[in-house]
């Protein structure tokens, strides 16, 4: 069973002036295509065809380089779609929030924890929010892998993610990756959020 | 803390631990000696590469993250005997140094070594020992730029292509992750680079967006072989 290139739940220029157009319609429609492209190649007609990107990601050591790093970019760019909206920014609530609070102080100091993880990513990479058992972390991971396959860093599962990938703002941004990252807050659709933090907790 | 704040920091720490020991034992310092490490002007105009390598890219490319790279390493050593320390013996030793003298010395000289070799005018293909080494390690001339285009579309994120000269004199392609190159001593594949390309999104997306396969095919238009040469030349002596 063929993995296949979700929508995006909003048009390509929907969330400008923080994400361009341009940048949204090539990260989905070249970039991501790729990857799922790239992934179903590598995984027909072998055992991995019938499993979720998921399950892929968490026994990745399975499955050679090619599943790895286009499964990863599947899974990731998946997730970051959700997890952004025209409608988004502001902060989360209820149960997320004041776990955020409880683990890293204050909202604040999630930001800057979150910040510092997605400008120091060395080349190309995703910071991460997840929850490990049942604790909320903040981590980055280098190229497509992600929080799912282990020894990478990072552990749990992944409920937000920022591509810090050169494709993910250049065009916009060019060099200026801690511009990028504080535009970010301003589409983070965080009902999105909270829902995967609910199933996990 | 942005980089260049802390660069400033840096500096400025360093400026007042001076002050202050001249102020107690009234001693007249002598100035610190410069480090042997410059940050090379850019060999030609940032549109000298169009439409092949785009002038915006070409600025930013240089003027932004090749500087920042610059700045970044002589922050991380700072103070350091690395300071009078050539680039070729630092790598050699860059299993014993930092993450940030890593990826900033790497960075900084990387950078160099890629402006030098799309100096325009030279040779539009290689000539004589070159030539023949080429032939020899890779069948054609033909063949050697579809490996060497190969390992840059291959290379998984951000890295480096290159065509370095080994330990026995042959040549060899080979790609590198984010600014590591084959004279470090981290690297399985070490040798003495004669070519290179940088295939970081940063290199080519203004103009390519994603894609990479073009901006390879394009780069053959702007090497020169005069200085892939005399990097040959230097490489086998």
């Amino acid at each position: 069973m063929s993995f296949t290139l979700p929508q995006l739940p909003y048009a390509y220029d929907a969330l400008e002036p923080h994400f361009d157009a341009m940048t949204m319609e090539i990260h989905h429609t070249k970039h991501h295509a790729a990857y799922v492209n790239n992934v179903n190649n590598a995984i027909a007609g072998t055992p991995a065809d019938a499993l979720s990107v998921e399950e892929i990601c968490k026994n990745i050591k399975d499955y050679p380089v090619a599943v790895r790093n286009n499964g990863g970019g599947h899974y990731n760019h998946s997730l970051f779609w959700s997890i952004l909206s025209p409608n988004g920014g502001g902060k989360p609530s209820g149960k997320l929030a004041s776990e955020i609070e409880a683990t890293f102080g204050s909202f604040e100091q999630f930001q800057e924890k979150f910040n510092a993880a997605a400008a120091t990513r060395f080349g190309s990479g995703w910071a991460w929010l997840c929850v490990n058992g049942g604790k909320l972390e903040v981590c980055s991971t280098p190229n497509q892998d992600n929080p799912l396959m282990p020894d990478t860093g990072c552990g749990g599962t992944p409920i937000l993610g920022l591509d810090v990938w050169e494709h993910a703002y250049y065009l916009k941004f060019q060099n200026r990756r801690p511009d990028y990252i504080a535009t970010f807050w301003n589409i983070v659709n965080w009902a999105e959020v909270e829902r995967r933090y609910a199933e996990l907790v | 803390m942005s980089i260049k704040s802390l660069f400033i920091a840096v500096l400025a720490i360093s400026f007042v631990q001076c002050k202050s020991v001249a102020q107690t034992t009234a001693v007249v310092e002598t100035p610190a000696k410069e480090s042997i490490h410059k940050f090379a002007p850019l060999p030609y105009s940032y549109d000298a590469l169009e439409p092949y390598i785009d002038k915006m890219t070409m600025e930013i490319h240089y003027s932004r993250h090749h500087q920042a790279y610059y700045n970044n390493f002589m922050a991380a050593i700072k103070g350091t005997d690395l300071e009078s320390t050539p680039m070729i013996d630092i790598f050699a030793q860059m299993s014993t140094h930092s993450v940030a003298i890593k990826n900033n010395g790497g960075g900084y000289w990387n950078h160099e070594f890629f402006w030098n070799v799309m100096i325009p005018g030279g040779a539009s293909e290689p000539t004589g020992k070159l030539a023949d080494a080429i032939k020899e390690s890779f069948g054609s001339f033909e063949e050697f730029k579809k490996q060497f285009a190969d390992a840059g579309a291959k290379r998984f994120g951000s890295g480096w292509a290159w065509l370095s000269v080994a330990q026995d004199g042959k040549l060899f392609i080979s790609s590198t992750a984010n600014q590591d190159n084959p004279l470090m001593n981290t690297e399985t594949l070490r040798g003495t680079p004669v070519l290179a390309i940088d295939v970081w999104e940063h290199a080519y997306y203004l103009k390519y967006q994603n894609k990479r396969a073009d901006y390879l095919a394009a780069f053959w238009n702007v090497v020169n072989w005069d200085v892939v040469n005399q990097n040959f030349e230097q490489a086998v002596r």
